[in-house]
C-alpha cells in the first residue's frame, strides 16, 4: 500500500493482527468444563461427613451438618467448595484438599493445622464432603 | 522435685546476677542523679523568683554556656563511658564451661532446648527455664513466627527474638530461686499471657533436675491413670503435643512429658495447682482466647478426669 502514510499502515497492521486473534478464539475446542486436577478424586462425601465427625474437626472448625462443629480456633468451612483457596494459599482443588487433610504442614509449612493421622484414602471422602459444601 | 514460687513480682530493681545489677545500678544512677539535678534546677527558680529587685546577678553567658552547654557534655559523655565500659561485649560463641539453652519463641509460649549430657540428646521442654545458680548460661533465642522479645528482669536486659536469626544472651543468676520473665515486644492477641519462670538450682540439683527431665514419661499403672493416656491419644491430643515414650510426632504445641512438674499451665496462664489441668482443657479459649490449642469442652467428664490425672502425674 504505497498511496497510505506510515501511521495509516500500522493500524492497518494492527487491525489484521486484532481480527487474526479473534478468529482464531472462536475456533479454538471450548475449554473442558472440569479441571484435570479434579477428576483424580471420586470421595464418598456421605462417609467423609461421617470421617469429618470422627475426626473432630469440629474442635476447631464450624461446619454446616457436623454435630458440636462450633470450634473457633480454625475458620468456618461454610461453603468451602466455593473457595478459591485452601488456607488463602493453595488452590481449592480436590486434590490439594486431600493432600492437606493428610498433611497440612507440607503445603503450608507455617500452619497452626495439626496432621490429625487422616489417611490419603480417608482424606478423598473428607474432601469431597467439603467440596460440596456450597 | 518441687520448686518454690517466686516470692516477688518481676523487678529490674531487684537484680539475681551480674547482668540484671548492671542494669539495676545504672537505673538508680539516673535515678538519683536526675532527682539531683531536678532539685538544683528548682532551687535556682526559687532564688531567681525571690531575687530582690537590684540585687546580685550573673551573667547570661555563664548560664548557656556552663550550665546549657558545659554541664550537660560532661555529665551525659561521663554517663555514656560509663555505661559504655559495663556493656557486654558480643560473644562469637559461648565461652567453656557455659551452659547452652536454646529458646525459641511461639504464639504464645517459649519452647526451652537442653542437651543431655548422659545420651547427648536433645531434650525439648516449655515455659520454664530452670539454670544452675553460680554457672554462665548462654540463652540461643530465635524465633519462627513474628518478633517476641525474651526478658526476665532478674537475669538481664531485653533482647529481641528475631525470624530467622539466633540471638544470644548470657546470664547467669548467684543464688538458687525463682524469678518470672515475660515476652516484652507485642506478637499477637495473647502477648501479655506469654510468660516463663526462670528457677535456678544448686548445681548438683540442676544435674538432677536435667536427668529427670531427659527421661521418657514413666508408665503409669492404675487404672485411671491408664485410661487418662487412652483418652489424651483417643482425643488426638498427640497431634500437636509430644509425650516423649507415648507419642512422639506432634510438635506444634509445647512437649508435655513433664508437664506435671511445672509451676504453670499455658505459658504462666494458670498456676498447676489442682484442678488447672482439667480446666486448661476444657476451657483453654476462655482462659487464653486465640491460643492455637481449641478448648475440649464436649469431652465427657470422666475422660476428662482421666486425662487430667494422667497429665498431672507426668513429673
Amino acid at each position: 500500500m504505497p498511496f497510505l502514510p506510515p501511521l495509516s499502515r500500522a493500524l492497518c497492521l494492527l487491525l489484521c493482527l486484532l481480527g487474526g486473534a479473534g478468529l482464531a478464539a472462536c475456533g479454538a475446542k471450548p475449554a473442558d468444563p472440569v479441571p484435570p486436577l479434579q477428576l483424580a478424586v471420586r470421595g464418598d462425601a456421605a462417609l467423609g461427613l461421617r470421617l469429618i465427625t470422627q475426626y473432630q474437626c469440629g474442635t476447631c472448625h464450624a461446619i454446616p451438618d457436623v454435630p458440636a462443629a462450633r470450634g473457633v480456633n480454625g475458620p468456618s468451612l461454610q461453603a468451602f467448595g466455593k473457595r478459591s483457596y485452601i488456607a488463602g494459599r493453595v488452590p481449592n482443588f480436590p486434590d490439594a484438599l486431600a493432600q492437606w487433610l493428610v498433611s497440612p504442614a507440607s503445603l503450608v509449612p507455617d500452619t497452626a493445622m495439626p496432621s490429625m493421622g487422616v489417611s490419603p484414602e480417608e482424606a478423598r471422602h473428607m474432601a469431597a464432603y467439603l467440596g460440596q459444601l456450597k | 522435685m518441687s520448686s518454690p514460687l517466686p516470692q516477688q513480682l518481676q523487678s529490674v530493681l531487684a537484680p539475681a546476677g551480674e547482668a540484671a545489677d548492671r542494669i539495676g545500678s545504672l537505673s538508680w544512677v539516673l535515678i538519683i542523679g536526675s532527682l539531683l539535678i531536678f532539685v538544683f534546677v528548682m532551687v535556682l527558680l526559687a532564688l531567681a523568683i525571690g531575687r530582690r529587685k537590684g540585687g546580685r546577678t550573673v551573667h547570661t553567658r555563664l548560664w548557656v554556656l556552663g550550665g546549657g552547654v558545659a554541664f550537660p557534655v560532661v555529665v551525659l559523655t561521663a554517663l555514656l563511658a560509663w555505661s559504655t565500659a559495663r556493656t557486654p561485649g558480643w560473644m562469637e560463641r559461648p565461652p567453656p564451661g557455659a551452659l547452652v539453652v536454646g529458646i525459641t519463641a511461639h504464639m504464645w509460649w517459649w519452647e526451652m532446648r537442653y542437651r543431655d549430657p548422659a545420651s547427648g540428646q536433645e531434650v525439648v521442654l516449655a515455659n520454664e527455664l530452670h539454670l544452675p545458680a553460680g554457672r554462665p548460661v548462654w540463652l540461643g533465642l530465635s524465633s519462627p513466627n513474628v518478633i517476641h522479645s525474651f526478658w526476665v528482669p532478674a537475669l538481664g536486659g531485653k533482647m529481641d527474638m528475631v525470624p530467622g536469626r539466633v540471638v544470644h544472651l548470657m546470664v547467669q543468676v548467684d543464688q538458687p530461686g525463682s524469678w518470672r520473665g515475660q515476652c516484652a515486644e507485642y506478637c499477637g492477641e495473647q502477648h501479655a499471657r506469654m510468660a516463663l519462670h526462670v528457677v535456678a538450682h544448686p548445681p548438683a540439683e540442676f544435674d538432677a533436675w536435667l536427668a529427670a527431665q531427659a527421661k521418657p514419661a514413666a508408665a503409669s499403672g492404675a487404672a485411671l491413670l491408664e485410661e487418662g493416656k487412652n483418652v489424651f491419644l483417643a482425643q488426638r491430643c498427640n497431634a500437636c503435643h509430644t509425650v516423649r515414650g507415648v507419642a512422639e510426632e506432634g510438635k506444634l504445641g509445647p512437649d508435655l512429658t513433664h508437664v506435671g512438674s511445672r509451676l504453670y499451665l499455658g505459658a504462666g496462664t494458670l498456676l498447676n495447682q489442682p484442678g488447672a489441668m482439667a480446666h486448661w482443657i476444657a476451657h483453654t479459649q476462655a482462659v487464653k482466647p486465640g491460643a492455637r490449642m481449641p478448648s475440649s469442652s464436649d469431652m465427657d467428664a470422666q475422660a476428662l478426669a482421666a486425662l487430667a490425672a494422667w497429665l498431672e502425674q507426668l513429673k
